[in-house]
């Protein structure tokens, strides 16, 4: 079931939680709701769900309005970040509510709630702990018993609150491939809230990052990584540099340094910023040209395959961060101190109108 | 998920002096007082002791007092509950003034709430007058012994569901609403068992303020033998008449009872909230 989402207004108090967002969500997709803590992302889920009403605007499901629709009558299914599981019931019960309460002419025969109750359980892979109360089980396997409870309902819609928000390293990791294959296998469209930008862009088909109660982009997790639309969305999807520049007919200058910027082609002496990730600073130890900064190693921290420096420019003493490869570093062979020659690989460069 | 205290690694210091001192404040306060009342019986016969805990006029005060203060409990059990959902869950003027009120009969002389409770509730009262005709007597009558034990329990249950119903997290009624549970499946299957050992507790205190009191039942009671006289009541008129033993040996099957009905109550809360962890 496809949602929409139409020109959704919501404050709490004079706090604007939702200023005027629009949003699709095709059938079958499985979309990350992104974005730092505070930005509107979980309150606009629970609009979808219809545990909150929206001051304004239309929520859609299958192009029908939804948006008076109770929750109870929505379909949906909702999975809350600290698994909200019925703690005096038995993770059987806790999966069969949702079947049990349906009303005489439509509720399942008690076989027929065995049945499917097992066939959840087997599909979280937790058929074992039928007869466990949740504050019996690890907080990975109490997320799975949420799921499997809210799948139990067969919903149109599959709503998660970070859903691996409480859990640790590890168990996330885990876990959202897990949710990935699962939602390869059901197919049924999923909406979650993280505000973690590695676990977004592993997951979804497709990226919202949201901001202050605002849509900044929508888009493939490739699209977003690779272009971002504005300044927040490149500072929050990953570690950036920042280089004051102005950018004339279609070249950027930076320092010394001049580089192509057929974008802004019809850029006049404009001021800009540009965003360059650290793993596309490119650090030689021979100058190449005229086109790379002389900077000075400042740190040298190892972390697993790759290796995080600090260097210091020469020409204003800005620090740059760069990543490079263990190889790459062990080809370099650098020392705390050392002078080396940096550029930028790739960047991307926001006129100071747009930053 | 027991942790049993140990003599070697324990974080909390002080393990055998603060159990020596709960000992002892409990024997001064608690076990000697009522030893006594053992002790004081052991000086009838076993038959004297029979027929003075037996006499048709005990008997009747033992269905009084037990059956007002169990009918009062499940009264209030249930008011208690409902006073401290719309505390909690509902935002109203004068709410503040409400939740001040329902300490009330902790803090009124019993007395006095007797004394109120029976101009109240007489023929000529402002509710037993509008009772009168529907032929409902209250005030007099096993009824009122009812009513008074309930006005002293209310608090008790409302004050231990309060903080349980505060904490409750909102998330599982959500839960229950997306699962298609209507209000009514939200309140009796998932509510209502989070509050039981609280409900549990509040009612078993009510129940046992209940049987004790003494203030405020003796004057809306009318006090008939047989008919509306509690068992405390024979307790102070044995004690009126000198006859000590015979009042201590009522008082013994009053505490043997009660304490026996308490553990019942204890055991099932024990129950109801272990369940879930095994």
């Amino acid at each position: 079931m496809s949602i929409e989402i139409r020109n959704v207004r919501k404050n709490f108090g004079s706090f604007s939680a939702l200023n005027d967002i629009s949003l699709d969500v095709p059938s079958g997709e499985l979309v990350a709701l992104l974005g730092p803590s505070g930005c509107g992302k979980t309150t606009l889920l629970r609009i979808i769900a219809g545990l909150e009403s929206p001051d304004q605007g239309q929520v859609l499901f299958n192009g029908e309005d939804t948006t008076e629709r109770h929750v109870r009558e929505r379909q949906v299914g909702f999975v809350f970040q600290h698994y909200a599981l019925f703690r005096h019931m038995t993770v059987f019960e806790n999966v069969a509510f949702g079947l049990r309460v349906r009303p005489k002419q439509t509720r399942p025969t008690e076989a027929e709630i065995h049945r499917r109750v097992h066939e959840l359980l087997n599909l979280v892979q937790l058929d074992w702990l039928a007869d466990r109360y949740p504050p019996q089980l690890s907080g990975g396997q109490r997320q799975r018993i949420a799921l499997a409870r809210a799948l139990a309902v067969e919903p149109k819609v599959l709503l998660l609150d970070e859903p691996f928000g409480a859990l640790d390293a590890q168990v996330r990791k885990d876990l959202r491939r897990w949710l990935r294959r699962l939602h390869d296998e059901l197919h049924i469209t999923s909406v979650f809230v993280t505000h973690d930008q590695e676990e977004a862009l592993e997951v979804a088909d497709r990226i919202v990052v949201m901001n202050k109660g605002v849509v900044e982009q929508i888009g493939t997790p490739g699209e977003v990584y690779d272009n971002p639309a504005t300044p927040f969305v490149y500072h929050f999807l990953g570690n950036v540099n920042l280089f004051h520049s102005r950018v004339h007919a279609g070249f950027a200058r930076i320092g010394e340094l001049e580089l192509e910027a057929p974008e802004h082609a019809a850029a006049a002496d404009a001021a800009a910023l540009a965003y360059v990730r650290p793993h596309d600073i490119d650090i030689q130890r021979e100058p190449d040209g005229a086109s790379a900064f002389k900077a000075e190693v400042s740190f040298i921290h190892p972390i697993g395959p790759i290796v995080r420096l600090e260097l210091r420019r020469e020409d204003n003493s800005e620090i740059v961060e760069a990543e490079v490869t263990r190889e790459r570093f062990r080809e370099l062979d650098l020392k705390d101190g050392e002078s080396v020659y940096i550029k930028p690989r790739a960047m991307k460069l926001f006129l100071a109108e747009a930053a | 998920m027991t942790a049993r205290p140990s003599k070697s690694n324990t974080v909390l210091p002080g393990f055998k002096p603060a159990l020596g001192y709960t000992i002892f404040y409990l024997s001064l306060i608690v076990l000697i007082p009522l030893s006594a009342v053992f002790l004081k019986t052991t000086l009838l016969t076993w038959d004297a002791f029979w027929a003075t805990v037996t006499a048709p006029r005990v008997l009747a005060s033992y269905r009084l007092s037990f059956g007002a203060a169990l009918l009062a409990a499940v009264i209030n059990g249930v008011f208690g509950l409902l006073v401290a959902w719309v505390l909690v869950r509902y935002r109203f003027p004068g709410k503040r003034l409400i939740d001040a009120f329902v300490d009330l009969p902790f803090a009124l002389p019993t007395a006095v709430a007797g004394i109120a409770l029976t101009a109240v509730y007489s023929t000529n009262g402002w509710i037993g007058s509008w009772l009168e005709p529907h032929g409902i007597k209250v005030a007099f009558t096993p009824l009122g012994v009812v009513v008074a034990l309930t006005f002293i329990g209310l608090p008790f249950v409302v004050r231990t569901v309060q903080p349980v119903l505060e904490d409750l997290e909102a998330e599982a009624e959500e839960a229950a609403a997306s699962l298609g549970a209507n209000r009514y499946q939200t309140f009796t299957k998932v509510i209502l068992p989070s509050l039981w050992p609280a409900l549990l507790t509040g009612f078993a205190l009510a129940f046992a303020r209940a049987v004790g009191e003494y203030g405020s039942v003796i004057f809306i009671a009318g006090n008939m033998p047989m008919v509306s006289e509690i068992t405390p009541l024979l307790i102070i008129t044995k004690l009126e008449q000198y006859d000590y033993s015979g009042a201590t040996a009522i008082a013994v099957v009053m505490l043997v009872i009660s304490f026996v009905l308490l553990l019942a109550i204890n055991g099932l809360q024990w129950w109801s909230s272990h369940r879930h962890t095994k």
